[in-house]
């Protein structure tokens, strides 16, 4: 058992087959309705829905990305996007989630799409919808399927030093289970989980992972801060640790101010993330959004704080040594594996070199649960969206047996993630920052929202005024990824653009471009082109 | 002006003033550690996350937006039967 790689591996393995036979538990409690396949019956109560929601949007992002960018930045990270998604996620589930589902629950809207179709009395809005929320989801699973893959490899890294198909490939991971097999099986148990459990499947699976992470997240930080500052006790240790770190890295010495203000715009992208918008429905009532609402920011602080201070400890001089010891104290034979260099790697690293074989294998899983909690509801959702807006919207219901609908849906999903996958094994993806796809990804959910806000809150929304504010926000987002993607330097996390007023030169985050774009497009178009007919206002508003 | 309408105001004045305390510059280069651990921008950013809480809860308390809503009828999609 003292193997390397080996007891990470094992605890890996038993833990898919645990999610796997939850997954067919809860099989036997489907209702055998499209409700609750799709939105559990809508029967979700607070505590579910509290860590279902939290589950899905804390993803590889949370713990891979949120380490590595402070293991490269520093501290200043945690105010970066913790507690500005502290403020405003929740400002998102009270303002929108809230009353998406009202409006869901009196008119029987399953999906964004639905509820879109309805409000700008427009059938075509599906047409255009449907692309650009199956394509910006696209960079998210991405991001959970290279955490995966890297966190996998890394664990086990030793396991098969001389063995097939990428096991060999030199490097610090050598022997690891290449990132190919570890992806593609987490990807391969989360889509049998979905197509077996449903919603009320993937709620379940999202609380018990939600849990597994946050408690074995805790309990990471403990076993890694005990083991790097050398000290008798825990206080100690912290003590040690943020004495030895450098100002640059406890301070936002590099960090610009302006951008550390446009970064709030980042987690507006939860009001129109197609998979929170169907976790809101499931909710029983209206007061079961209150507990997710007030503990959300206090679950990220949870989430996030150890992640970016593990991050932040590992550019001190006591890294090196710590690993030195527990490599020798393991019995490894050889000089231990070099700390990473690429952002990604260093919080897997920690794991692997500082807590015990078995106790990594069960830290590990609870990374992975991270991960798959997000991956679960984005392939539920894209199921949802394909069949409910395309397949039966398009085809009609009386056309489409019960058969159909599964061979449609699971192929639509397979065919996605198949297509992730690719891009993950084909492309460079595997080296992009965690860190800066998921900027993207969220910037361009984020310049959805003022069309989500006004189809909600502003009765003059006219629907060539939707039409324009998404096409703004789409076009804006990839001609801005195209020329962050081909600058000669940096990477895509690195790009930013110049605004000149006066003699002076501001730097703008694409996402402050895309957002504006979409809100003047959405206004101006919709303050010249025809309002909303009366009824549908008398629909959307009539409670005011 | 009803009492959720007021709470509704509150509230907002509450997130706006979040927003302006979490851009605290006052702090940007300060390398101070709190009880000796925490750099203290990192602190005063995670008294921010917890004053969120607190935000919400009170929001919860006071303009909790649903009290507004008429009854819900069950929705539409419920007795729609299909396998998974």
């Amino acid at each position: 058992m003292n193997h390397p790689g080996l007891p990470q591996l094992l605890v890996i393995v038993v833990y898919l087959a645990l999610l796997l036979a939850l997954a067919l538990l809860s099989n036997r409690w489907l209702r055998g309705t499209k409700a609750d396949y799709q939105l559990a019956s809508h029967s979700i109560g607070p505590v579910l829905l509290l860590l279902s929601l939290f589950g899905t949007t804390m993803t590889g992002f949370a713990l891979v990305g949120s380490s590595g960018e402070a293991f490269r930045s520093g501290v200043g990270v945690y105010g970066l996007l913790a507690s500005s998604s502290g403020i405003i996620h929740s400002l998102c589930f009270f303002t929108i989630g809230l009353r998406v589902w009202g409006l869901a629950r009196r008119h029987g809207y399953s999906t964004q799409i639905a509820f879109f179709r309805d409000r700008l009395e427009s059938d075509r809005i599906g047409l255009l919808l449907f692309p650009v929320l199956v394509g910006l989801s696209i960079p998210y699973v991405l991001v959970g399927i290279i955490s995966a893959g890297g966190i996998v490899q890394q664990l086990t890294a030793g396991l098969w030093v001389d063995g097939p198909l990428g096991f060999a490939s030199p490097g610090p991971h050598q022997g690891g289970v290449p990132p190919w097999l570890g992806a593609g099986t987490i990807c391969g148990v989360v889509l049998i989980y979905v197509f077996f459990g449903g919603m009320r499947g993937t709620a379940w699976a999202n609380a018990l992972q939600t849990l597994l992470f946050m408690i074995l997240g805790v309990v990471t930080f403990v076993l890694i801060v005990n083991q790097l500052g050398g000290q008798p006790t825990l206080l100690a240790n912290m003590q040690r640790l943020g004495g030895e770190l450098a100002p640059e890295m406890s301070t936002r010495e590099g960090m610009s101010q302006s951008h550390f203000f446009m970064y709030l715009l980042i987690p507006l992208s939860v009001g129109m993330f197609p998979h929170v918008f169907q976790h809101w429905l499931t909710a029983k009532r209206a007061s079961t959004f209150k507990l997710p609402i007030i503990a959300h920011p206090i679950f990220i602080l949870i989430v996030w704080l150890p992640c970016v201070l593990l991050g932040a400890w590992a550019t001190t001089p006591l890294l090196a040594d710590a690993v030195a010891q527990a490599w020798q104290a393991k019995g490894f034979e050889g000089p231990p594996p070099a700390i990473p260099t690429n952002p990604n790697y260093i919080l897997p690293y920690m794991v692997k070199t500082l807590t015990p074989s078995i106790l990594g294998g069960f830290l590990a899983a609870g990374i992975l649960a991270a991960i798959m909690s997000s991956l679960d509801s984005q392939f539920l959702c894209l199921g949802t969206i394909f069949n409910n807006d395309i397949v039966m919207h398009y085809r009609g219901e009386q056309n489409v047996s019960d058969a159909q609908q599964v061979y449609w849906t699971r192929g639509f999903v397979i065919a996605v993630v198949g297509l992730c996958y690719g891009i993950y094994l084909l492309t460079q993806a595997h080296a992009a920052s965690v860190f800066a796809l998921g900027v993207w990804c969220f910037s361009g959910f984020a310049a959805l929202f003022p069309v989500v806000f006004a189809a909600l809150y502003w009765k003059r929304l006219s629907k060539a005024g939707a039409y324009c504010g998404i096409a703004a926000a789409i076009l804006s987002w990839v001609f801005l990824f195209y020329q962050a993607w081909r600058q000669p330097e940096g990477g895509i996390g690195d790009y930013s653009l110049s605004l000149t007023l006066g003699d002076q030169t501001h730097e703008l985050m694409p996402v402050v471009v895309m957002f504006a774009s979409a809100l003047v497009a959405t206004i101006a178009v919709s303050l010249v082109t025809p309002p909303p007919s009366p009824a549908t206002i008398d629909k959307f508003f009539d409670e005011r | 002006m009803s009492n959720t309408t007021k709470g509704h105001r509150l509230i907002w004045v509450g997130v706006v003033l979040l927003i302006i305390l979490r851009q605290d510059s006052w702090f940007w280069n300060d390398a101070t550690l709190v009880l000796g651990i925490l750099p203290i921008g990192l602190a005063w950013q995670i008294g921010i996350s917890i004053a969120a809480a607190i935000l919400w809860y009170i929001a919860a308390l006071i303009a909790w937006p649903a009290d507004r809503l008429p009854p819900l009828p069950p929705s539409r999609d419920e007795q729609t039967e299909v396998s998974p």
